[in-house]
């Protein structure tokens, strides 16, 4: 293929350019890519290892890392904030959004190359405020629910400033994807030969467009809240505390898809290059992250089942929950539908992917018997909601989000990892993971609440467990990371090909790391992305 | 996927983005920002509809205290000063500097006038012992236009750097308006919003 | 390409637009005239239709929304929808409530 593309010789990469100012003013899509990426994994770290904090304060009932309660209560609104704001919100979307979300459609850049940087900045700028913020501990849990954050001694106006900054980033970061899709693609980029990673970033990006602002009136009438008494969530006042949770959770509630529909892009990708067969169901996986976009903005009071909400209004949310598990659904039987008969290459890429979805598939089921009223009611914050949580959370986003790390690695620096402490790294996780997570849904069943740092004796094996869990999955992270780090200090490690896994799709036809540019001259597309199998003859011929 | 080269027409003008792509590319990013603007209020809608239909009396008698009169001028000037910007956006297309900048320049005078009027009318409400926690209704009323009032100004700013932009004669023949259009858009939805605002606080029957 | 070859540009001029203001401050007249009037629950309906067709006077003409493609139509519409979503069922929450006896 590609008459369009420049051979490794005589090109510039864009990693080539050196120098502080090279990086920080730098307008190319690549490059903001990879400040994205290394700002969230630094976060990622950070709360990671609060989380590590806290499972090992509850290996025992009593308190014995922490000194105080109140401790552990700021340990795990670090822990909540640092990755639901700095990194799981922003992650997959602005770090593998900005990279390939132009490479994919055959753009140089994306529509608003400066608007793009100014995003950057303003979620550092959001970053930094937060941070300075949580200096002095805070102990409202990333929820901020009303009353308490009203009443609390904790920085909330400056936490929730940060949260309000770091909201404004996405918002442009939306805006800037939606434009590119609708106006840079390539000649014979029809919107049925789109790659899904672009269908799944383009849903992601109306919900940061169109939920975000509602958080940020949000905030900042809590603001006005703390600082002019206005009442609007007081009751003595007239007000209401259930309207924040409203409020919070109509963005909330998108948010989560946020945090998950980029996977879903990128499992989509992963998948049939590995599987060697064209995607099944392109069609309805495409149009399914549509309907989710629009179907999160009618559940969010499933959050509040037990808040005090009107029982009408509850029953209405349970039956609305249901149908967002559909298009989830979709996607996944056509996933596997995907796999069947295919002729599977077991690449670390390949294993995250295949974990996304075992694993989401419980995070997934399980959120459907929350979804029902009468259960939430008995299951609402116990450790059945973090298991829950964090089965969507890691079982679906990190995983996606590594999966996508070992795929797109070559494109990303041009350098090659090892690929068997890569799957021996994925196997520390994939157990660790399952080990710190799997006990906690039985916990909470038999009632353990979540967010607290003490607990009746009885619970104690199955805290052991998952806190035994916890440093598998940690010491699986930290071997990858070692790994994915290692090629990037050494001379060597170059890749042998631009495209090592004959995937059809446009990011891989340019050398890696691509050019400045990305392309010599823009290409015209003339097939769809997924014609493996059939057509791998002669897509091997192109070659 | 076999592709072919195509001769981009764009290659020749640096980053490589026709210019009709560029101005209909920036004119739909407004829309869509001006969307997050629309559910960024949209909070304050909905608190409004819920606690005026929970406190009908509380909403009549409170609005009693704001000045009808200053209000209804202050539409005026807003919907005028939309007209005028307007204009400038036709004078613009047509390249016409000297009107563009007298119409901007008059968007911007009644920009001021409202912000003026505005504060004559918070100083007021203040000398009267009314502030954003007396209740429920003023609560709402400084949220509200305190958020307008923050667009307006932000708007200024806009139309400042449009004068000044097209003193620089940055919209002459052979020259991209966008930034006028844009800017344009930006300045309608602050007078589109206070087309709702001001029925809602001013004129409850 | 010629700088003026671009099929988006409309020339819409003073007649118009001096059309749209007088109309606009027209209405500003009626809403508040009729506030003088009491037409109970339907007050807030009242003042609710004017400014809507305010508002879409604005959008047609002053904002070129006339002129503009279906994709942008789209756009302008869906979170006016999301904000009656948010309204609608806020309200169908609370006023649903029914107060613990105890």
């Amino acid at each position: 293929m590609a008459n369009g593309v420049m051979t490794q010789t005589q090109y510039i990469p864009y990693l080539a350019q050196k120098g502080l100012k090279s990086w920080i003013l730098t307008t190319d899509h690549k490059r903001i890519g990879i400040l994205y990426l290394v700002t969230i994994s630094f976060f990622f770290m950070i709360g990671g290892l609060t989380a590590l904090g806290m499972r090992y304060e509850l290996m025992t009932p009593e308190l014995d890392f922490f000194r105080s309660t109140t401790e552990y209560n700021v340990a795990f609104t670090l822990h909540g904030s640092l990755m639901v704001f700095f990194f799981i919100v922003p992650g997959i979307a602005a770090s593998f959004g900005n990279f390939l979300l132009p490479l994919m459609i055959g753009a140089r850049d994306v529509a608003f190359p400066r608007i793009n940087l100014l995003s950057f900045w303003i979620y550092l700028a959001g970053t930094a405020i937060l941070l300075f913020a949580l200096m002095q501990p805070a102990d409202t849990g990333w929820t901020f629910y009303t009353p308490y954050s009203i009443q609390t001694g904790a920085k909330v106006i400056m936490i929730t400033l940060g949260v309000f900054v770091l909201g404004f980033s996405s918002i442009l970061t939306g805006m800037n994807f939606i434009v590119t899709i609708h106006k840079l693609r390539a000649p014979g980029m029809t919107w049925s030969r789109l790659p899904l990673f672009i269908w799944a970033s383009y849903a992601t990006a109306i919900l940061q467009l169109l939920a975000t602002p509602v958080v940020g009136i949000t905030l900042l009438l809590l603001i006005a809240e703390r600082a002019f008494d206005i009442g609007f969530f007081d009751p003595a006042k007239g007000g209401d505390p259930i309207l924040f949770q409203n409020f919070f959770w109509f963005y909330s509630h998108p948010a989560v898809y946020i945090m998950i529909i980029p996977a879903f892009g990128i499992i989509s990708e992963i998948i049939p290059v590995f599987a060697r067969k064209p995607i099944f169901g392109y069609k309805a996986i495409a149009y399914s992250s549509f309907a989710i976009a629009i179907i999160s903005f009618f559940v969010w009071m499933h959050h509040m089942f037990v808040s005090g909400i009107s029982e009408t209004a509850a029953a209405i949310f349970s039956f609305l929950t249901m149908l967002v598990a559909i298009p989830t659904a979709i996607k996944v039987f056509n996933w596997i539908a995907t796999l069947y008969k295919g002729s599977i290459e077991f690449h670390s890429s390949m294993l995250y992917a295949l974990s996304f979805i075992v694993l989401f598939t419980i995070g997934g089921l399980t959120g459907v018997y929350l979804g029902a009223l009468a259960i939430d009611v008995h299951l609402h914050d116990t450790y059945f909601i973090v298991a829950h949580m964090h089965y969507v959370m890691i079982g679906g986003t990190v995983m996606g989000f590594f999966g996508g790390l070992h795929f797109w690695y070559q494109k990303w620096f041009g350098k090659v990892f090892n690929e068997l402490t890569a799957k021996a790294a994925w196997f520390l996780v994939f157990v660790g993971f399952n080990v710190t997570f799997f006990p906690q849904f039985f916990m909470g069943f038999q009632g353990m609440p979540r967010r607290y740092a003490t607990y009746p004796a009885e619970y104690i094996s199955y805290h052991a467990i998952s806190t035994y869990g916890s440093w598998i999955l940690g010491l699986g992270i930290l071997i990858m990371t070692v790994n994915l780090l290692l090629p990037l200090m050494k001379k060597s490690n170059y890749p042998k090909s631009s495209n090592p896994y004959g995937s059809l799709s446009l990011e891989w036809q340019v050398p890696s790391p691509p050019p400045h540019e990305n392309f010599d001259k823009i290409p015209t597309v003339t097939d769809w992305t997924y014609s493996y199998g059939k057509n791998r003859s002669e897509a091997n011929a192109k070659k | 996927m076999s592709t072919t080269a195509q001769h981009a027409e764009s290659h020749a003008h640096g980053h490589g983005l026709g210019e009709t792509v560029t101005h209909n590319a920036a004119k739909f990013g407004m829309w869509l920002f001006l969307g997050t603007e629309i559910l960024l209020f949209g909070g304050l809608f909905a608190a409004y509809a819920l606690f005026r239909a929970k406190y009908p009396d509380l909403f009549y008698e409170s609005h009693k205290k704001l000045d009808i009169s200053l209000g209804t001028i202050n539409t005026i000037v807003l919907i005028f000063s939309s007209f005028t910007m307007a204009m400038a956006v036709s004078a613009a297309q047509k390249r016409n500097r000297k009107w563009l900048m007298i119409l901007l320049g008059v968007t911007f005078i009644c920009a001021a006038a409202f912000g003026v009027n505005k504060y004559f009318e918070y100083s007021a409400k203040f000398h009267h012992d009314i502030f954003p926690d007396t209740n429920i209704f003023f609560a709402l009323y400084f949220m509200m236009t305190g958020l307008h009032m923050l667009h307006v100004f932000l708007g200024m700013g806009i139309i400042l750097a449009l004068i000044i932009m097209a003193k620089q004669g940055r919209f002459k023949e052979g020259n991209r308006y966008t930034p006028v259009e844009v800017g344009g858009l930006y300045w309608h939805l602050v007078d589109l919003i206070w087309i709702y605002l001001f029925p809602l606080l001013y004129l409850i029957g | 390409m010629s700088t003026h070859d671009h099929s988006e540009e409309h020339h819409t001029g003073l007649r118009v637009y001096g059309a749209v203001c007088l109309t606009l401050f027209v209405l500003t007249a009626v809403t508040v005239y009729i506030t003088k009037f009491d037409f109970g629950d339907m007050n807030i309906v009242v003042a609710m239709i004017i400014a809507s067709i305010k508002a879409g006077i604005v959008a047609l003409y002053f904002m070129h929304l006339k002129f503009e493609d279906k994709l942008t139509w789209i756009y302008a519409l869906y979170p006016l929808f999301l904000l009656f979503l948010l309204i609608g069922f806020t309200i169908i929450e609370t006023f649903t409530r029914v107060p613990v006896i105890r």
